[in-house]
């Protein structure tokens, strides 16, 4: 009514309602559900019934959406750097430096087509180079795994592959004890929120923020399931430097060890274990291999040290009076673990030690007997019982792209949504965290994040790959890198090297690292195009991850209003340069963005429920839930018990089965291994990641020469507010979060949290604006004194959108707040492709004003 | 007739500002016509969320109190307001915008700052209750459909109904000394107002130091016993709803026949002991 009409669309936390008048959005809102809608489910446990409300929940950044789009930072037509001639001097030292002037689209992909043919003949394969952030505006179709995927390859490109960013210690610790390459190293969380409402006595959160994380995507779908246990009285810990927003809460005991010393916790609470009879040793000894190492190192047989909580203490500066109680009531209660916000994910696996957490991780829950009623893993955040066997697609299964190689196209989409496959020929590869030295040096090293089995981490590549093109375009999807990867002083650097002839970035906003293209490609958002997607649904190495939410529910993205100025879909822009180039129809196949909507909609197994056209006009359908005799098996449980696995998902690969398909887990062994397989084939002696785990102290910690120097630990955790930098900065309504960035004298800073001893010792008071540095950058931010944070340490979110250094670019002090400036670039295990964003060392004190160079 | 009120559970404020940010959303852009002109993008909180911390490293809680427009029954801006402001039957008190352009100063008439000055349009703002879509059917304003954790509740009762839920919910109005009558209620907001006394009890046993579970902690002022409580499985104790600077305390731990005496404890927040040793 009153000339308004409520679309449909979807979100980075939730879907939504969204209310369009004149052509413009007016609001933007969580669904509710109508009597239409499919029912809910229900949990009965303890004599208490539990429903979910008829409504989905939405995030933070989801609310501040309307101002994302209608922002004076969104990027409106194609521009062009002013001193940048592609004919002519390109300048590329003065990138980030001088300014823009407005083209036409004709001119822009006249500029881009043509530097795509030439480099492509003038230096052969692999000269182009693109890569995307992890993150995306929602839709199975727009995602970067899908329309950029199938564009690129039609191109042939170096692509930039990701570390495992989310998962780190899992995947490269982790996994080798439990299997779960799929999973990329986290495991399965199937029905385990009935199991952990009827049967835990207690939840131990350990690097673990759910309700700052949402998991992933999940919105605040698993806020209310955590209300449930407080309700029934289980008793929560939460072991965290930062009192996180999960323990402010729900309550319960904080314990805070100092960063990236967990692992010293791990083996105390083990020794407590061991040496007072508190683990369930018929478990271990039928379900697990290798325990007697494991026992050997923690009671100090193989080196002299018993690994008691008094010894931790030391490390950790957690009393070991605490650690001795907590390890007690583990031991005799059935507990869950929530090792960080889902499975698989945590703080701690970014850190010097984050393959030794993983790895302890797996260890405590194996002494504890994994899959036995209430000894489980999850925070509540995974395992709703909603329907895991109706079929919709994830992004990661590769959306209209075809990939059969990058995408989970190959597995879950051919058969599904008949498109012509596609595959890039070009095999060189740069490692996202190390693109600088792939431009700077001209050569890097990297491992594979290869997820289809344990080994395929081991195969170490090299750039440039034989025969290739070293990078000489490079194709830049968004701008986050200086606010997200590490050392990030290095991306800034690098777009300064002569080498690298072209630079176009296609993008929503201006943001810190756009500034820095030779030409800019002005992207509209999900709002202003057509896609198709579910709620939390990114399928892939997050198998099922639906079950955070309460509803499944899918989602048309109707397109609410028209792109924004000159703006376009990715999808256009990659369809019209297509067309220049003569690949039109590889690309696109004739389909418009509509008509893949259509097509993926067939894909699914939605049109057994609800015609396209009804989907198309009512805009969302909430997949039923099955009866409550028919849910999911309790993940482990089939391990717990020796039975074959009867969990809804198909991998490991039959090859990965030692014995009995189905039977076991995707080890050696096929059983919770103490002593790690794999690693011993691999690398018996690597001194950072034995076999079997042990306690090392962090290469950049307490124990560093460097601590002399900057006293200080940093936590660098997920913003709260913001979807990483999507939602930063750009002008938007989050900036006025009192929490996220403070006003002072008219610019907005990005947040440290300092504890108040810290702060007096440094004459630092609340909203002063101080330098945190190390030898790597510094940062001007604002200071916020909080008990929340242990002293000797502190606390600043990743994912600054914005950049803006007081002098030289990457060589003077950034007041947009992009932390990553000061974390360190160094692999948290040699043999790996990884962050340690965790372990980092500064100092702070009061800004005295100044820009001095670095 | 019904009257609109707001409860909000301090307990159950996480800071998501999912409500701050939705009334910016319905509001920062759009003009209600009859109800408010648009809220600027920047500078104004509508719902405006406070932070406490309270006790010192480890022993600590945090909590949150989003504060709107009280929508006050006996509201002092109404009457500086010069006829621009009003109270409907159903209790929204309403800045009308045509008639209070120009009026800066009924910004100070407000006593819990709810009222924000439009330096552009040159008029004063604050929270409508979302009247504009209450009228046109919808069962809750935008924050509190927004709100995740069930802290915000939007109630239209009759204020007899409305005395039963303020006792057995123990709900608080904000100063309820300035007699203004909010029609937003607090429930636990202790959590914000009191302070708390805590500690962690601690003994030797078989040569290493242990927490002590099960001690009871008994708390006194002058020779009269307030209350008792009993330390958890690592030695904590947490006596609550305490008044700031509200004089000398003695705490008395027993457990298992040994017994400790703390004299003379005066605090003006909240305060953690630290470890006391048995
Ligand atoms: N210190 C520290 N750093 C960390 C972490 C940490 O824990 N600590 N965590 C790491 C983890 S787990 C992750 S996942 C990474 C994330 O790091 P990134 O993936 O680099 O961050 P995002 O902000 O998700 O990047 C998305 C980019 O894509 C752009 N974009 C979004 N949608 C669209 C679209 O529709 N079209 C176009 N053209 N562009 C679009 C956005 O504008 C943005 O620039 O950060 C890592 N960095
Ligand atoms: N709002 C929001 N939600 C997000 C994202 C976002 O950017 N914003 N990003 C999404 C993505 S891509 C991912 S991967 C997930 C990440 O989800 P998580 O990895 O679970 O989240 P983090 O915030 O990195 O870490 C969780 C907690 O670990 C703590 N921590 C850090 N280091 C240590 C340590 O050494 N020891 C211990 N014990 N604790 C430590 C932090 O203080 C933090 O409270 O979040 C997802 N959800
Ligand atoms: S939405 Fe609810 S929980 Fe979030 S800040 Fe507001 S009142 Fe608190
Ligand atoms: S809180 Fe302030 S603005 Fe609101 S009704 Fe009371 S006096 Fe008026
Ligand atoms: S009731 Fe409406 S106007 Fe008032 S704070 Fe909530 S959303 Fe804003
Ligand atoms: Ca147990
Ligand atoms: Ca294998
Ligand atoms: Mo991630």
């Amino acid at each position: 009514g009153n000339g308004i009409t409520r679309y449909t669309n979807n979100t980075n936390g939730g879907p939504v309602f969204v209310y369009v008048k004149d052509g413009k959005i007016i609001r933007i809102t969580p669904i509710e559900f109508d009597e239409e809608d499919a029912e809910s489910w229900t949990i009965r446990a303890r004599g208490k019934s539990f429903t979910p409300p008829r409504k989905t929940t939405v995030n933070q950044h989801t609310l501040a959406w309307k101002s994302m789009i209608y922002s004076k930072d969104r990027l409106l037509y194609p521009m062009k750097r002013v001193d940048f001639d592609p004919n002519g001097e390109r300048n590329p030292q003065n990138r980030g430096i001088s300014g823009y002037e407005r083209i036409s689209w004709d001119e822009a992909y006249d500029i881009v087509a043509g530097e795509i043919r030439r480099v492509k003949q003038q230096y052969g394969p692999g000269a182009i180079m693109n890569g995307s952030g992890s993150h995306h505006t929602w839709g199975a179709l727009g995602y970067w795994l899908s329309a950029r995927m199938r564009f690129f390859n039609a191109l042939g490109w170096t692509q930039i592959v990701h570390n495992p960013d989310s998962w780190e210690g899992w995947f490269w610790g982790g996994m080798h004890h439990w299997g779960f390459s799929a999973h990329n190293g986290g495991g399965e969380s199937y029905n385990t929120v009935e199991d952990c409402l009827q049967n835990a006595e207690m939840v131990v959160f350990w690097s673990s923020d759910p309700e700052s994380t949402s998991g992933v995507y999940g919105a605040h779908e698993g806020t209310i399931r955590r209300q449930w246990l407080k309700e029934l009285g289980i008793p929560m810990v939460h072991i965290d430097p930062f009192f996180n927003h999960t323990a402010a809460l729900l309550g319960g005991k904080w314990l805070a060890p100092k960063p990236a010393t967990d692992s010293a916790m791990i083996c105390a609470i083990a020794y407590v274990w061991i040496s007072e009879n508190l683990y369930d040793k018929d478990y271990v000894e039928k379900r697990t291999t290798g325990f007697d190492k494991w026992q050997d190192y923690v009671l100090g047989k193989e080196d002299g040290i018993p690994k008691t909580p008094e010894w931790q203490e030391a490390e950790t500066g957690v009393p070991a009076k605490d650690v001795r109680a907590l390890a007690r009531e583990w031991g005799k209660k059935k507990t869950y673990l929530a090792a960080g916000g889902i499975h698989g994910f945590g703080g701690a696996c970014r850190s010097a030690t984050g393959t030794d957490w993983a790895r302890g991780m797996i260890y405590l829950m194996a002494m504890q007997g994994l899959g036995k009623p209430g000894v489980n893993m999850g925070g509540m955040q995974q395992g709703t019982p909603v329907d895991t066997r109706f079929f919709f697609p994830g992004y990661s299964e590769g959306g209209m792209s075809g990939d059969l190689f990058g995408t989970g196209a190959a597995v879950s989409m051919y058969q599904r949504l008949p498109s012509a496959p596609s595959v890039n020929s070009v095999k060189q590869i740069v490692p996202r965290l190390k693109i600088p030295e792939a431009i700077m040096d001209g050569h890097c090293e990297g491992y594979p994040t290869d997820p289809s089995t344990i080994e395929g981490q081991f195969f170490k590549f090299a750039y440039p790959a034989p025969g290739y093109s070293p990078v000489k375009m490079y194709y830049k999807y968004g701008g986050s890198h200086f606010g997200t990867m590490c050392d990030t002083n290095r991306y800034v650097k690098m777009y300064a090297t002569e080498s690298l002839e072209f630079v176009v970035n296609q993008g929503i906003w201006f943001e810190g690292e756009t500034k820095f293209a030779d030409i800019i490609l002005p992207a509209c958002t999900n709002f202003e195009r057509w896609d198709i997607s579910e709620f939390a649904n990114c399928g892939g190495y997050i198998q099922h991850s639906f079950t955070q939410v309460n509803h499944r529910v899918a989602v048309v993205q109707h397109k609410c209003i028209e792109p924004l100025g000159e703006s376009k879909s990715d999808f256009q822009i990659f369809s019209d340069l297509s067309k220049r180039l003569g690949l039109g129809t590889v690309f696109s196949e004739g389909s418009n963005e509509f008509d893949w909507c259509k097509r993926y909609f067939h894909a699914t197994d939605l049109p057994y429920n609800v015609s396209w056209k009804n989907f198309l006009k009512k805009g969302y359908y909430v997949v039923p839930p099955l009866p409550e005799s028919r849910r999911d098996p309790v993940a482990f449980r089939w391990y717990a018990e020796d039975r074959l696995k009867d969990t809804p998902e198909l991998t490991p690969l039959p090859g990965d089965y030692s014995g009995e398909y189905k039977r076991g887990l995707g080890t050696q062994s096929g059983k919770l291994e103490f002593e790690s397989s794999s690693l011993k084939r691999f690398d018996p002696n690597d001194p950072e990641r034995p076999p079997v785990m042990k306690y090392n102290p962090s290469w950049e910690g307490p124990h560093s020469e460097l601590y002399q120097k900057y006293p200080l630990l940093l936590l660098s955790p997920h913003p709260r507010f913001t979807f990483h930098t999507q939602s930063d900065g750009k002008d938007s309504t989050l900036n006025d979060i009192k929490d996220h960035r403070v006003l002072i004298d008219g610019y907005y800073y990005w947040i440290i949290r300092v504890n108040p001893d810290d702060a007096r010792a440094r004459g630092i008071k609340e909203n002063d604006l101080i330098k945190a540095y190390n030898d790597r950058g510094a940062v001007i931010l604002a200071a916020q004194l909080s008990q929340r944070i242990r002293p000797g340490t502190v606390h600043s979110y990743e994912s600054s959108a914005n950049y803006d250094p007081i002098g030289k670019p990457g060589k003077s002090p950034d007041r947009g707040g992009c932390i990553n400036q000061l974390t360190s670039s160094r692999m948290m295990i040699k043999k790996s492709h990884s962050g340690a964003y965790n372990s980092c060392l500064v100092q702070i004190e009061k800004w005295n004003g100044e820009g001095e160079e670095l | 007739m019904k009257k609109w009120h707001l409860i909000i559970d301090v307990e159950k404020c996480e800071d998501c500002n999912n409500c701050f940010l939705a009334c910016k959303d319905e509001h920062v852009g759009n003009d209600w016509p009859g109800y408010t002109l648009a809220q600027p993008l920047h500078g104004q909180r509508w719902m405006n969320i406070e932070r406490r911390e309270r006790g010192q490293y480890p022993l600590i809680d945090a909590a949150y109190r989003p504060t709107p427009c009280m929508q006050c029954s006996n509201p002092p801006c109404v009457k500086a307001g010069k006829g621009s402001i009003s109270q409907r039957p159903d209790g929204i008190v309403q800045i009308d915008p045509v008639k209070a352009k120009g009026l800066k100063e009924v910004v100070k008439a407000c006593p819990y700052n709810a009222i924000y000055w439009n330096e552009e349009l040159q008029v004063p703002q604050k929270c409508t209750f979302c009247a504009h879509l209450l009228d046109e059917g919808w069962k809750q304003p935008r924050c509190v459909q927004a709100c995740p954790t069930g802290a915000l509740r939007a109630e239209q009762v009759e204020e007899s109904l409305l005395n039963d839920l303020i006792e057995s919910q123990q709900l608080e109005v904000l100063h309820p000394e300035w007699g203004t009558h909010p029609a937003v209620y607090y429930k636990n907001l202790y959590r914000f107002n009191k302070c708390f006394l805590a500690g962690s009890v601690a003994r030797m046993h078989n040569g290493a130091e242990d927490c002590v579970q099960g001690a009871r902690v008994k708390l006194f002022r002058d020779s009269q016993q307030l209350c008792e409580t009993e330390t958890d499985a690592f030695g904590d104790f947490k006596i609550d709803r305490l008044e700031e600077n509200s004089g000398k305390y003695r705490l008395e731990i027993e457990f298992e026949g040994s017994s400790k005496r703390i004299e003379d404890i005066e605090f003006q927040a909240s305060l953690n002991l630290g470890v006391i040793n048995l």
